[in-house]
């Protein structure tokens, strides 16, 4: 419970009344609570499991195919690794793709959104025109084909292209909010105080909707989460290390289905639909947080 | 609504040729030489043979022409329909291997998509503000968007396949039998297809379900809704209209949401061995067989764009401020 604490505690200390109140809801609001609560329980495992745990997620190993036990806990493939440290292996990959793929697709969406929600006119039908093409190419074909020509295949290039792809709809909402933001009275005061574009947006368009842009960048991490494991799945995962996505693909490959090695099927799918669907339940709390109107009697 | 339809077909025709050049672009700027390493796939030890055969490659890619000159090539050869050979299935052209299999993912997604559309909206609407319903649908309808589409695909095919042996879960018909005219045959595709079908529907129900309930939630609480109640209108006819507002966001959703069902009937496919593109995916990279991989990406890509053209006719049919000319949806 201490480190769940420590996330809002870091806006109380901020003066303002509307941060108090909104770590006052923040605490009472049962979905942000146990979303986060069970966000940062895997983030854990994942960060300290390999440390903890040692031994490399990949390693084969003297006994396969045996069911959960107090040895292994999740028991063991059919080349006898054990399936609780890929587990946590992948938990990591995992949580390295969405923070890196859902950071830069954020990015991404912010710039094109608020340039083209301030600035309007000619860059505006440019931008939008650009995103429109973005959004309706089927992101995964395009992910398959980049993927499939690179021969050496890493976390990390996975993650640029997931972010490259995966921006569009974001910069689309910030445009629309930015766009109703641009024509306020304090925007105003900011442009003939003789403030520059890039000013007025870091300045005084995006912190009015901070809450919403943060809203955002979880939505794209759970995306970026989900968009990887199918490109996992698929075969194209990075070629060297682990990933939930990566471990289906192997029990699907070495068909555990038809073997009944279900601990191993079942472990890395439901870490996936935890960590996006905490990642989800949080954020509804989140905007209840953020909305008065949202907010439950 | 010409200039709408103008608008929207010039996205859709710029979105063509950008695909065309990402198709064109990733083989020759990636890292890495694909035409060594088709080559090197092939183990000709000897040189000579490894040399004849480089030769050979390059020839067929065009890659001794100026790039110019293999951008147009490109185009060219694409017009006439020639999407290249395939190398998995050597030397069966890769549009003739690709069409065999678009019925089959055709068959799977255009159910599901619409069923899980139609469902889904029906239960987010009806569990709107009914508390006890709304907390069951919404964690449920959480936890199935948060599923990985491969995910639930297995867990389907274990439970009701393996375990429960009501169904197969492997191939689109009996491996005993071949594709013909019979019923037997037809139910035997039925009975194949039920559990890819299922697998789909259920991942894509959630979404839908959430969306709608919160634009109801939305609705009723406009203007119109209170005036209406005030007016002491009955709440059916309250949620009547909601639902009728409700439905346009969740037709553009739709149109959003085509790239992440294409990509999740790709990977059900691949579970369940089902004969479609999403197989023919995993084939093509399993063998390196590049031309396969692209002609496949490109009907991908044309599919998404004509079921994008045809959402926006049904929009234009359902919401008639487009027609009018008014401020309706955005192009």
């Amino acid at each position: 419970m201490t480190a769940l604490q420590e996330v809002p505690a870091q806006d109380a200390q901020a003066p303002a009344v509307v941060r108090r109140e909104a770590l006052h809801f923040a605490l009472r609001n049962g979905k942000l609570v146990t979303g986060l609560a069970i966000v940062l329980f895997l983030l854990l495992l994942g960060l300290l499991g390999p440390v903890l745990i040692g031994g490399t997620p990949n390693a084969y190993g003297t006994r396969p195919m045996q069911p959960p036990s107090g040895e292994h806990w999740f028991g063991t493939t059919t080349f006898g690794q054990d399936v609780f440290t890929q587990f946590v292996h992948g938990l990591r990959t995992t949580f390295a793709v969405g923070a890196l793929g859902g950071g830069i697709a954020a990015v991404i969406g912010m710039l094109v959104g608020f340039v083209a929600g301030y600035r309007g006119g000619l860059i505006d039908e440019a931008l939008n025109m650009f995103t429109n093409i973005v959004l309706v190419i089927p992101t995964l074909a395009v992910l398959l084909i980049i993927n499939a020509y690179l021969g050496v295949r890493s976390v990390g290039a996975q993650a640029l292209f997931i972010g490259l792809t995966s921006w569009p709809w974001a910069a689309r909402a910030i445009r629309a909010q930015t766009f109703s933001l641009r024509t306020r009275d304090f925007v105003d005061l900011a442009r003939l105080s003789g403030a520059n574009t890039w000013k007025i947006i870091t300045r005084e368009i995006a912190p009015n909707m901070s809450s919403y842009l943060f809203m955002t960048f979880i939505l794209l991490f759970g995306g970026s989460i989900l968009i990887a494991s199918s490109l996992d799945f698929i075969g194209l995962g990075p070629t060297e290390g682990i990933s939930l996505g990566l471990m289906l693909q192997n029990a699907n490959q070495w068909s555990a289905m038809q073997l009944g090695l279900w601990w191993w099927f079942i472990p890395p799918g439901a870490g996936i639909t935890a960590v996006v669907g905490a990642l989800y339940v949080a954020n509804v709390g989140l905007d209840e947080v953020f909305n008065p109107k949202l907010r439950e009697t | 609504m010409r200039r709408y339809f103008g608008r929207k077909l010039l996205v859709y025709g710029l979105t063509f040729f950008v695909a065309v050049t990402i198709n064109w672009m990733v083989p020759r700027f990636m890292p890495g030489d694909p035409v060594s390493s088709m080559v090197a796939r092939t183990g000709a030890s000897n040189p000579a043979a490894a040399e004849t055969m480089r030769v050979y490659y390059t020839g067929l890619f065009g890659l001794d022409q100026p790039i110019w000159q293999q951008y147009f090539n490109f185009w060219a050869t694409l017009f006439q329909g020639d999407f290249g050979i395939s190398i998995w299935a050597f030397p069966t052209p890769v549009s003739e291997i690709i069409l065999g299999a678009v019925p089959y993912t055709l068959a799977l997604m255009i159910p599901a998509i619409l069923l899980s559309w139609v469902v889904g909206n029906w239960f987010g609407a009806y569990a709107a503000r009914r508390k006890a319903l709304d907390n069951a649908v919404l964690p449920i309808g959480y936890i199935l968007t948060a599923m990985p589409y491969m995910w639930l695909a297995v867990l389907l095919a274990w439970g009701l396949g393996v375990v429960a042996g009501l169904f197969p879960v492997a191939g689109g018909y009996s491996f005993s039998t071949r594709p013909n005219w019979s019923w037997d045959f037809f139910l035997d595709l039925l009975h194949h297809w039920t559990l890819p079908f299922a697998s789909l529907f259920l991942a894509a129900l959630g979404g839908w379900a959430i969306g709608m309930r919160n634009m109801i939630i939305y609705e009723l609480e406009s203007d119109y809704s209170n005036y209406l109640s005030a007016l002491g209108a009955p709440q059916r006819l309250i949620r009547r209209y909601a639902f009728r507002n409700a439905v346009l966001p969740q037709i553009t959703g739709l149109a959003l949401q085509l790239g992440v069902l294409v990509a999740g009937a790709l990977v059900t496919e691949i579970v369940f061995s089902y004969p479609g593109l999403g197989s023919l995916i995993l084939k093509a990279i399993q063998n390196q067989d590049f031309f396969l991989l692209q002609g496949t990406f490109l009907f991908i890509v044309l599919g998404v764009l004509i079921a994008n053209f045809i959402i926006d006719i049904v929009y234009v049919v359902v919401d008639p401020r487009t027609r009018a000319g008014m401020a309706g949806a955005q192009a």
